[in-house]
């Protein structure tokens, strides 16, 4: 099984286990906000790091901005429709 | 908008340490990015696993959870294929191959440098890379236009993993689990959608 789902369950259980001792879950959400920047630093850094990237920045990046962008925009504005007609109203 | 701010900080902060470190172990950089995503994961897990309403809402949910991943799908498709002309030589075919990684850069890029061949592989890399990134940079600017879905639209297969905390934080714990949900249908259709089109 996929290790990153074993870690998933593993917090689940630890969760279930400590649901009563609200002094720990308290601290979490900031926690997980300084673990979200150690991610992205070390995502960051595999980029730099990386020559092939590194290198064909300027020829390929610009390419693959557009798509991204592009795949974003669609993504979001298609999540609306199913957004406003599915989910808004049950909250 | 200052928590994005901060974590752009340190995304670029990142890429100068890769930069002056290329060349010596690179390893290590992937290895601590590793071992930060399974402590992420965990700290998810025991967030949802302590608040146990999320399962209750997904009995409620029911269909309505399978529109979340088929509307990444189509409203990725669509983007890349109305930009597809903007491309110079890249076919609408290869536009859409790209666009099928749906953000999980790593297999999507080596089986498209498999099918052709390498720039068209480093395209698909920085593509879904530059796409997780947007996630974590614009999720809440994407929240406040398109609703609550859009940051877990935008992180595509990503929202399983990498950008759940950041889906999380914005969303609310009540999305993680769709948010799982969705990554998971997209990180399995990858590899058959990246070929389909190839």
């Amino acid at each position: 099984m996929n290790s990153v789902l074993i870690a998933l369950i593993l917090g689940g259980l630890t969760g279930f286990l400590v649901k009563q001792r609200k002094a720990i879950l308290k601290h979490l959400d900031r926690i997980t906000f300084y673990s979200v920047l150690a991610l992205l630093f070390f995502l960051g850094f595999s980029v730099g790091a990386n020559d092939v990237i590194v290198k064909n920045l300027h020829s390929l990046g610009l390419k693959a901005l557009t798509l991204s962008i592009a795949a974003v925009l669609g993504s979001v504005s298609a999540s609306w429709i199913v957004y406003r007609f599915f989910f808004k109203s049950r909250e | 908008m200052k928590s994005s701010i901060v974590i752009i900080l340190f995304f670029a902060a990142g890429i100068i340490s890769g930069l002056l470190m290329n060349g010596s172990d690179l390893s290590i950089g992937s290895g601590m990015s590793d071992y930060a995503l399974h402590f992420l994961l965990f700290l998810i897990g025991i967030s949802i696993g302590s608040d146990l309403k999320v399962f209750k809402i997904i009995k409620k949910l029911h269909f309505k959870v399978l529109l979340v991943p088929v509307s990444v799908i189509i409203g990725t498709l669509a983007g890349v294929a109305a930009v597809s002309s903007l491309i110079s030589d890249v076919t609408l075919n290869e536009c859409l191959a790209v666009g099928s990684g749906f953000g999980y850069y790593s297999l999507s890029s080596i089986y498209i440098t498999e099918l052709r061949g390498e720039s068209l592989g480093v395209i698909a890399l920085l593509s879904n890379i530059i796409r997780e990134v947007i996630t974590l940079i614009a999720a809440p600017v994407m929240l406040a236009v398109f609703g609550k879905l859009a940051p877990i639209a935008a992180g595509g297969a990503t929202s399983m993993d990498t950008t759940l905390p950041i889906i999380t934080r914005y969303s609310g714990k009540d999305y993680a689990v769709i948010s799982i949900f969705s990554g998971t249908v997209l990180t399995v259709l990858v590899p058959f959608m990246v070929t389909m089109f190839l």
